[in-house]
């Protein structure tokens, strides 16, 4: 190699050349760089400003607090307590399995929950906050936040959750909460954006699912800027959410957990009812079920245990139940008579037992016959004789129109799921449903609430109380919303001529409390709680010439196939406030099964507390003492259940 | 001969060499690296011991090692050229097989107390060769094909070693810089014209090769071109990149969201935001005004660097600063590009920005050649 030496100048001058020609070139991409800048960072600079506020700025949801449910005083039927629990985000967990297994070291988290938690995360976009394990203990809790930094994706949190200190006494009523599933995203057209949250609580029943829309309030929002993987910066605004509405019910609590007592042990529901203002003071239905178990996902052994049950426990018979009334219709059949004065008061039947109508016999319940019968007198014996005469006189037409004006065949107005609208049948309904032509004997059926006539204890409730005050008052179980009282208008008069229905009540005051009345035994005996009454006793399957000569027991008959027992009251006979009505499914006859039950809820309605023995007639004293001892204390202030303690 | 008279010679001698520097050189390259200091500091959130303080480290010392190379004898930079080259390679080689691996690709020897890049330093080994054998050549045979050919392979050589790593980014400033050197030393015209053909035809066969049998990229280096041309493809995923360093640099407008006030920056949204992609946090907490002035210092710099290539009489100096300069301009030209979208992403950091010790101390060890070729230029 040479030496370093000094360039000729030729060759100076060519690299000179190259070299300004090499400054221009890259003098020209220099200019297109900043050209370029220029065009990003002012020409479209603003149209980029957005796109970063897109990436930084999220818009979360605040989840409202539920509204809450109490009684008429005030009693809280449906709360929210606090519930610690732990939630996911998919996104900041990366493997979902194995943050699951580490969290699975610190607290109790088996294996086959860990799956059943795994396929709830699809289900969920992966930024979104997923619900692990709700209910945790305060123990877990703290375990769980202590390692939260070896937990990615694990946020522990306190939110609240439905609890219903009530349990089983409001089952049916309140119904309960429980994670959205498909069929009740279906059940919206549009649903609102807390619905689709996750871990959002949706009304599955009652009125939690009725009055779903003012319970859940309204979602507010909060502005947070957040870093690139969804971590929360600050909060940059916030819009609060609007609490759901409180709802007041016109149910007494003690009441409705004193009806719900004793139709313990039964399938059987009671309604109590103010006459006045169709506020409903009871609507007992049992068996029930606790709704504090649905909450988080009911075990499949509960739900089965409910589903098999041949009482029905998740049905709410007051509205749901369709009975035939047997012969507590019989008030409704003789209005239609002595509305079209079609037979006169004092005018007697004859009853030998039966009748021949057509070439069919029907016969009486009380196979002997009673002899001769006046109106009041047919009511008092519940003599079935008399309906079918008088009721050949009336025609099923009219019948079934008197039937609607005491409310059957039409939904009670309640804000209630699975309400039925029970049955007055005419010829053109028996002429759409079965092709056939009406018969006489369906009239005779009809007039003693057997056949075709079908009502719910609501409904049956809602007549008596009909009867009791003259005036077509409407059921109603909410009394304020959100403290404000709901309208209440004096219903408007039945139009019926007051000494038809004096007559009436008279026939239902002699059931209750003249000697052979069919629930004389059931009597009140303080005489300004005096109710007037009437049993019923309805058969759910056809009975043949040899059962009837058989005669047999209640208890000889399989439970399915004894008769339902009826009963529906008013009280006090002079001054009304209250009207109930009882069906005991399969309990054999109104006057033993069903008769005793309504007297004693509804001496509780009267006094608002165990009733004293005066109450009841003296060779009664030494039973209900007894009853009246092993009645348990009432649940006022059940004890709400721990968090933690009985997740599934 | 005395150390204290300039005038005695034709080149300074000792300690008076510093007042032949290329002092605005210096000045500008502290400058730049101050901005640097200041972006790293505000990525790190207001950290100054996590990226800032370690890099003012290696500033100082990249800034010690340029001047020892400053003052060493251009004569001894010339001699060891060749030899720069040959230990290049034989680095390079040695990565191929037993380099450590990381961020995917396959280049560093590590030394323990330093991660050596040898690509990084085959930039400059590539300059110097060049320089070397065009003042070795005389200057009309330079155009001659087989003189050609000899430049071209010491080139190609390197620059597929690299592209195996893989390091695309690397690659391209090779070729780029050893093609500069051959166009300052006076290479036909027509040979470029040729070689932008042949690298138009090269384009086109990488792109016909795809799925073939002879791909001649790997798949993750095609997925880059495919969101380089269309970002909008994968915004969450490859092209994640481009978008949101897009999004940095437009939102930032003429006068940028303020000192450490960059939201994209600042919440994690931009991708390796203290090393490749520093220019969009500068570009969205300065905006307009922040990303011009440092246009503009790169500007005076190369305006500088090519100023004293022109001054410099002597081939050998002058071929060297050219060559240099242009990779430093490869560099700043490349990664603004890239982050501009107006070129794929290839991996290449923001010179003597963007965080990282190799490249900070190629560049300044590069800057101390361009230095001691002004220094010991012939008057």
């Amino acid at each position: 190699m040479k030496r370093p030496t000094k360039s000729s100048p030729e060759n100076t001058q060519r690299l000179t050349r190259r070299a300004v020609v090499l400054g221009g070139i890259q003098g020209l991409v220099i200019g297109t760089l900043a050209w370029r800048m220029r065009d990003l960072q002012v020409a479209q600079s603003s149209q980029f400003r957005l796109l970063s506020d897109e990436n930084r700025i999220r818009d979360r949801l605040i989840l409202p607090e539920r509204g809450l449910i109490f009684d008429r005083n005030g009693q809280p039927l449906a709360e929210n307590l606090p519930n610690y629990r732990i939630v996911m985000i998919r996104e900041q967990a990366g493997d979902v399995r194995a943050v699951l297994a580490q969290l699975a070291r610190v607290i109790e988290l088996p294996v086959e929950l860990r799956e059943d938690i795994i396929k709830s995360m699809r289900r969920y976009g992966p930024s979104k906050k997923v619900p692990v394990i709700e209910q945790l203990t305060w123990e877990d809790f703290a375990r769980v936040s202590a390692n939260a930094p070896a937990l990615p994706g694990i946020i522990t949190e306190v939110g609240l959750n439905r609890n219903y200190p009530m349990e089983e006494d409001y089952s049916h009523i309140i119904g309960y909460v429980g994670p959205v599933s498909e069929a009740d995203l279906n059940r919206f057209e549009d649903p609102d954006q807390i619905i689709l949250s996750p871990g959002f609580q949706i009304g599955k029943t009652g009125l939690e699912r009725q009055k779903g829309a003012i319970l859940r309030g309204v979602a507010g929002t909060k502005r947070v800027e957040v870093n690139a993987v969804g971590r929360v910066m600050r909060e940059l605004g916030r819009n609060d959410a609007l609490k759901g509405a409180d709802l007041q019910l016109t149910i007494d609590h003690d009441l409705q957990h004193y009806a719900q007592y004793r139709l313990k042990g039964e399938s059987a529901a009671a309604v109590v009812m103010d006459v006045n203002s169709g506020d409903v003071r009871a609507m007992a239905s049992t068996p029930g079920f606790d709704p504090n178990k649905f909450i988080h996902g009911i075990t499949t052994k509960y739900w089965n245990s409910l589903v098999e049950n041949d009482y029905r426990p998740l049905a709410d018979k007051t509205i749901s139940g369709a009975y035939p009334p047997g012969s507590t219709v019989k008030m409704i059949t003789a209005l239609a008579a002595l509305e079209e004065g079609l037979v006169d008061p004092e005018e007697e039947i004859m009853c030998r037992g039966h009748v021949e109508v057509g070439n069919r016999r029907f016969h009486c319940w009380k196979r002997g016959g009673h002899g001769r019968m006046n109106l009041a007198d047919g009511l008092k014996h519940s003599c079935d004789v008399y309906y079918y005469e008088i009721s050949q006189r009336i025609g099923i037409e009219k019948m079934a129109l008197m039937a609607r004006r005491f409310g059957f065949g039409a939904k009670p107005t309640l804000p209630l799921p699975s309400l039925t609208s029970g049955l007055a049948p005419n010829k053109q309904w028996k002429f759409d449903n079965y092709n056939e032509e009406w018969r006489i004997g369906d009239t005779l059926n009809a007039a003693i609430g057997q056949g075709f006539v079908l009502a719910s204890p609501m409904q049956l409730a809602v007549m008596t109380a009909r009867i009791a005050s003259g005036r077509a008052v409407q059921p109603r179980i909410i009394q304020r919303t959100n403290g404000v009282a709901e309208p209440l208008e004096r219903p408007p008069s039945m139009q019926l001529k007051p000494e038809n229905l004096d007559l009436v009540k008279l026939g239902m005051f002699k059931v209750a409390n003249e000697n052979r009345g069919t629930a004389y035994k059931t009597r009140i005996n303080e005489p300004s709680f005096a109710m007037a009454g009437k049993t019923g006793t309805a058969q759910v399957k056809g009975i043949s010439a040899e059962e009837r000569e058989a005669d047999l027991e209640n208890d000889e008959i399989p439970w399915k196939y004894r008769d339902h027992a009826l009963y529906v009251g008013f009280a006090p006979y002079d001054n009304p406030r209250y009207a109930i009505s009882v069906v005991i499914e399969h309990g054999g006859s109104g006057s033993a099964a069903a008769a005793p039950v309504a007297r004693d809820i509804m001496l509780r309605a009267l006094y608002g507390t165990q009733p004293p023995l005066s109450a009841y007639p003296r060779n009664l004293w030494p039973e209900i003492r007894e009853q009246q001892l092993d009645e348990p204390p009432p649940n006022l202030n059940a004890t709400p259940a721990a968090p933690g303690s009985d997740r599934v | 001969m005395s150390f204290m008279d300039p005038t005695h010679s034709q080149t300074p001698r000792g300690w008076r060499k510093i007042f032949y520097v290329n002092w605005p050189l210096v000045l500008l390259i502290t400058a730049v690296a101050c901005f640097g200091f200041l972006m790293l500091y505000s990525v790190a959130g207001g950290d100054i011991s996590r990226w800032a303080q370690p890099q003012i480290t290696r500033f100082s010392v990249g800034m010690v090692v340029m001047f020892i190379v400053a003052f060493t004898p251009l004569t001894f930079w010339r001699s060891v050229s060749l030899l720069a080259y040959v230990v290049g390679l034989a680095l390079l080689l040695f990565v191929l097989f037993f380099g450590s691996v990381g961020m995917g690709a396959q280049r560093w020897i590590d030394l323990g107390f330093f991660q050596l890049q040898p690509s990084e330093l085959m930039k400059i080994a590539l300059v110097m060769a060049l320089a070397l054998y065009y003042d070795w050549l005389p200057p009309e045979k330079v155009s001659h094909f087989g003189f050609v050919l000899i430049p071209l392979a010491m080139i190609v050589i390197p620059a597929m070693m690299v592209v195996r790593q893989p390091d695309l980014g690397t690659a391209i400033l090779l070729v780029a810089s050893g093609g500069v050197v051959m166009f300052l030393a006076g290479v036909s015209y027509w040979y470029f014209i040729a070689a932008f053909s042949a690298g138009v035809g090269a384009v086109t066969a990488v792109f016909m090769s795809r799925g073939a049998s002879w791909q001649l990229l790997n798949n993750y280096q095609y997925k880059r071109i495919d969101t380089f041309l269309d970002p909008s493809l994968d915004p969450l995923g490859a092209g994640y990149h481009i978008t949101q360093s897009k999004i940095a640099l437009g939102s930032g407008g003429l006068s940028g969201r303020g000192f450490m006030q960059g939201p994209q920056s600042q919440l994690n949204f931009l991708p390796e935001k203290q090393t490749d992609f520093i220019f969009t946090t500068l570009a969205e907490e300065f905006g307009y005004v922040g990303t011009t002035f440092l246009l503009i210092l790169y500007s005076l710099i190369m305006i500088f660097a090519i100023s004293a290539a022109i001054k410099n009489k002597n081939r050998f100096g002058a071929l060297l600063i050219g060559g240099v300069a242009a990779t430093f301009f490869f560099y700043f030209a490349l990664n603004m590009s890239m982050v501009m979208g107006l070129a794929p992403v290839v991996g290449v950091p923001l010179p003597l920005v963007s965080y990282g010790g190799s490249a900070m101390l190629v560049l300044l060890g590069g800057f101390g050649l361009i230095q001691s070729a002004h220094i010991h230029r012939p008057k």
